[in-house]
């Protein structure tokens, strides 16, 4: 049985849809991810399935529960992490800890030596008596991250979960969510980064204006809407349109970004070396494996970062 | 005439550095006002409001269980040059604490700004011309609101206009010096509005004369902006019995106040933003 | 996949969660987690680690405005009728009412500004509602502590009009509880006021009501003062019926109006309540 079911999922703010009609089911210990730009509906999504927005239409049920109706019991089972840190800034960081596992109705004697574990786990334990305040960005966020981790969830929602924090500090948190997954942890995760989606979603839905524009594993979503490889080549602001219909004789699919021009081929060396003998000259040139971020542009038109 | 700012060249970017050194100040004052807009409607349902609740309720409303003639005059007259002069002071308390320390710690205004040629002189000088629009403003208001509740003594009455321009800024311009110089919001400002202004507002003679305050609590007027600009407005209102040397003093406190504030904020903004 | 994957340590730390959560009644099942002692831990906390000044410079406002007016205005005024007719001392006029309206202004700070505060800018609800807490614990425990706060203030000022000999009897305790009472009708409205509100802007309109109310609610001089017309329109405000009932309590003397008093404000806080109630989705969960 799926632990979130949605069905024709709406949320509408006056006229605009912010999520359109989405239906999607994650099961038990799966990594799920929902990989969009901003704004388009991602965090709303996440809102829903935790039962703090109210959808306007359609069905859902996580854990075979409405998250509207009884939203205290579907939260006991989920640790949140949210997109904007939202730590209580007038408590200092061990306070914070405690405190949310007081909202979540935990004894003190459990909540105490929990507290000190997850201050390890967010290498904070030096920072236990400080002001929130006081914490850099980073520390911020990974109290953020361990405060979701009071009630031993079964389930987490990550919003964005490593915007901001350094290329170190997102591959301890990425290990730390591969373990919570080996446990049986099931994880769903908003993101925009496609390397943050290749690394932990078994699979994940692809959304743009608040609609499903794909759905898959990250490798069958590759597969399927682009090539192997992709040959990025820049030829200066002025001529890089004008090489456009020079390009086009030499592979059958490709986009002109304001900054440069993606070239889709199985064998990039090979059309590179095609490029390179007809003497068109760019001025940089590179060959590189396809990514969830080539899936997006063919999807939508549109760069995933703009 | 300045010189051209634009040339065959495009920007003349020297030409564009010594107007704004000579005019930075009004450039600054432009970017309050607009700034200021969105809230134009806050601003005169206040400003409208403020006068009519005021004197209704305190010129009318005590003035009908004071029996006796105060400082000579009837009640409402008394109070009236009081409430006018706290009013605009409180304002410029106001605007001298959130909205300048906002400036440099939250929206940052003052540091966008900085980063083009504006310094801190033209900073200070375009909030001050800004609040002398907004004082000026509220102030006629009340006058006028004043005039149709018959609160004033005379036509000289509207020198308290002008009286109360001064008065704000020499709450102001202080208030604007400290505030650039803090790093995180803290309790000051509580503490400003809770046992400054307010204590200003309740004590400092704007309700009933500082004779009637035991000899212990009437420094707190002495050392108040409202004290010195409502004294200053009764005597232009309905001429009330001041010694000229005594004139002379709240004349000097009130100057003195904003134009010590002004060089302070000149150095505590200078010193922010080289920061 | 197929079957419930177990998560080692979930189900025994969350036990406690579960049992208290099914011991609520079922029809609050989506708004309520009967939880609403953990919102108050917090607020405890907060205060202990506050800065006890801020807490005391509210105290020292009415007492401010006491001893102004009481002082210097009375000086000009002498005495007004008390509620018994018999002439008082203006600072004993004055008094009870200050007390009235500092527990509404208290109160509507409370849950007006502050709760909106918290809401849109520290994010501090958002942060309570990825928790098993529901949308009325957050508000119980909110304004629990709104009362608590008013109840500091209104034990220190009345052991300040007390020493300064402007209550003469035993009912002047009861300003307590009246206080509180006051509070809660107040907290109860500006809850339901607070979940209308979509811009800070709009927070300028709170003065814009309570500083007239205060200004005209028979506080600093006698209702007879106004037309008649006037006075049924301030009677008919929530502020003039918690002066008077403060008035009558802090000389012990009662009018057949003092049962209406307190009904005025008994019926403010259950319409309040029930408003605020019914809001609580539209306020927390947007």
């Amino acid at each position: 049985m799926p632990v979130i079911e949605a069905r024709d999922l709406t949320k509408a703010y006056g006229d605009f849809l912010a999520v359109d009609h989405i239906s999607f089911e994650v099961a038990p210990g799966e990594s799920f991810g929902l990989l969009g730009p901003n704004g388009a509906g991602k965090s709303t999504t996440m809102r829903m399935i935790s039962g703090s927005t109210l959808r306007s239409s359609g069905e859902l049920s996580v854990l075979a529960m409405d998250p509207e109706r009884r939203g205290p019991e579907v939260r006991a089972h989920l640790g949140i992490i949210p997109q904007a840190d939202n730590l209580d800034e007038e408590l200092r960081t061990r306070d914070n800890l405690i405190v949310y596992g007081r909202y979540f109705g935990l004894p003190l004697s459990y909540l105490r030596p929990k507290a000190d574990e997850l201050l390890e786990f967010a290498q904070l334990t030096d920072k236990a008596g400080e002001k929130v305040q006081a914490l850099s960005g980073g520390m911020k966020r990974r109290l953020t991250i361990a405060r979701g981790l009071v009630n031993e969830p079964k389930m987490l929602l990550l919003d964005e979960p490593t915007t901001g924090l350094d290329p170190q500090a997102r591959h301890i948190l990425w290990d730390r969510l591969f373990r919570l997954k080996e446990q049986g942890v099931t994880l769903v995760v908003t993101t925009h980064f496609m390397d943050e989606a290749e690394q932990l979603c078994d699979r994940l839905i692809v959304i743009d204006h608040g609609q499903i524009v794909a759905e898959g594993s990250p490798s069958a979503l590759i597969r399927q809407y682009s090539t192997r490889e992709v040959v990025e080549v820049r030829f200066g602001s002025e001529r890089n349109a004008a090489m456009e219909p020079e390009l086009r004789r030499l592979c059958d699919r490709l986009e002109v970004l304001p900054d440069r021009i993606l070239l889709y081929a199985d064998d990039g060396e090979a059309l590179l070396e095609a490029i390179n003998n007809r003497n068109l000259a760019p001025v940089t040139q590179l060959v590189r494996r396809s990514s969830l971020e080539d899936v997006f542009l063919r999807l939508t038109g549109r760069s995933l970062i703009d | 005439m300045t010189e051209p700012i634009v040339s065959d060249h495009g920007l003349d970017h020297f030409a564009l550095a010594a107007r704004t050194r000579r005019f930075g100040a009004v450039q600054f004052l432009d970017y309050r006002l607009r700034a200021e807009r969105p809230f134009l409607i806050t601003f005169l349902t206040t400003a409208l409001g403020n006068p009519l609740l005021y004197l209704a309720a305190m010129g009318l409303g005590l003035g009908a269980v004071v029996q006796r003639p105060v400082g000579g005059v009837p009640y409402l007259l008394f109070v009236a040059p009081g409430l006018l002069i706290s009013t605009v002071v409180t304002t410029a308390a106001n605007w001298g604490t959130w909205p300048i320390f906002s400036g440099f710690k939250w929206e940052k205004t003052y540091f966008s700004a900085g980063a083009s040629p504006l310094g801190a002189r033209q900073l200070v000088l375009g909030e001050t011309l800004g609040m002398v629009v907004r004082l000026l403003l509220q102030g006629l208001i009340f006058w006028l609101i004043g005039l149709a509740f018959g609160a004033w003594g005379s036509p000289a009455s509207v020198l308290a206009v002008p009286i109360g321009i001064v008065a704000g800024l020499a709450m102001f311009t202080p208030l604007m010096a400290y505030s650039a110089t803090l790093e995180s919001e803290g309790l000051q400002f509580n503490f400003i509005t809770r046992l400054i202004v307010m204590p200003m507002f309740l004590f400092a003679g704007t309700f009933f004369p500082l004779e009637a305050m035991p000899v212990y609590l009437r420094w707190i007027g002495w050392v108040s902006p409202m004290w010195h600009g409502t004294q200053l407005s009764r005597v232009a209102s309905f001429g009330l019995d001041v010694p000229g040397w005594l004139i002379g003093v709240h004349v000097a406190f009130l100057v003195g106040c904003a134009a010590a504030g002004l060089w302070c904020a000149d150095r505590t903004f200078a010193r922010r933003l080289v920061k | 996949m197929s079957g419930d994957v177990r998560v080692p340590g979930h189900d025994e730390a969350i036990a406690p969660t579960l049992r208290r959560l099914r011991s609520r009644p079922r029809w609050l099942a989506g708004l309520y987690a009967g939880n609403a002692r953990a919102v108050i831990g917090r607020g405890f906390r907060v205060i202990r680690a506050q800065n006890w000044g801020v807490i005391a410079t509210g105290f020292f406002e009415p007492v401010f405005y006491l001893l102004a007016m009481g002082l210097g205005m009375g000086q000009l005024v002498g005495e007004l009728p008390g509620p018994d007719g018999r002439p008082i001392p203006y600072a004993m006029f004055i008094a009870p009412a200050l007390l009235a309206t500092s527990a509404m202004n208290g109160a509507i700070y409370d849950s007006v500004n502050n709760v909106f505060f918290k809401l849109r800018y520290a994010k501090l609800y958002e942060g309570m509602l990825a928790t098993s807490l529901g949308p009325m614990d957050v508000a119980l425990g909110e304004i629990f502590m709104a009362l608590f706060r008013g109840l500091l203030y209104s034990i220190g000022f009345l052991g300040v009009i007390t020493v300064m000999g402007l209550v003469t009897s035993w009912w002047a305790l009861a300003m307590i509880p009246v206080a509180l009472l006051i509070a809660l009708g107040f907290a109860s409205i500006g809850m339901a006021v607070t979940s209308f509100i979509t811009g800070f802007q709009q927070l300028d309109l709170v003065p814009v009501v309570l500083l007239p109310m205060f200004l005209c609610s028979a506080t600093l001089y006698p209702i007879t003062v106004y037309p008649e017309a006037v006075q049924w329109f301030v009677k008919a405000l929530p502020l003039w019926h918690g002066v008077e009932l403060m008035r009558q309590l802090s000389v012990g003397v009662f009018t057949s109006m003092t049962g209406v008093h307190v009904a005025y404000f008994l019926v403010m806080s259950v319409i309040g309540i029930a408003v605020a109630s019914l809001r609580l989705r539209r306020l927390f969960l947007r």
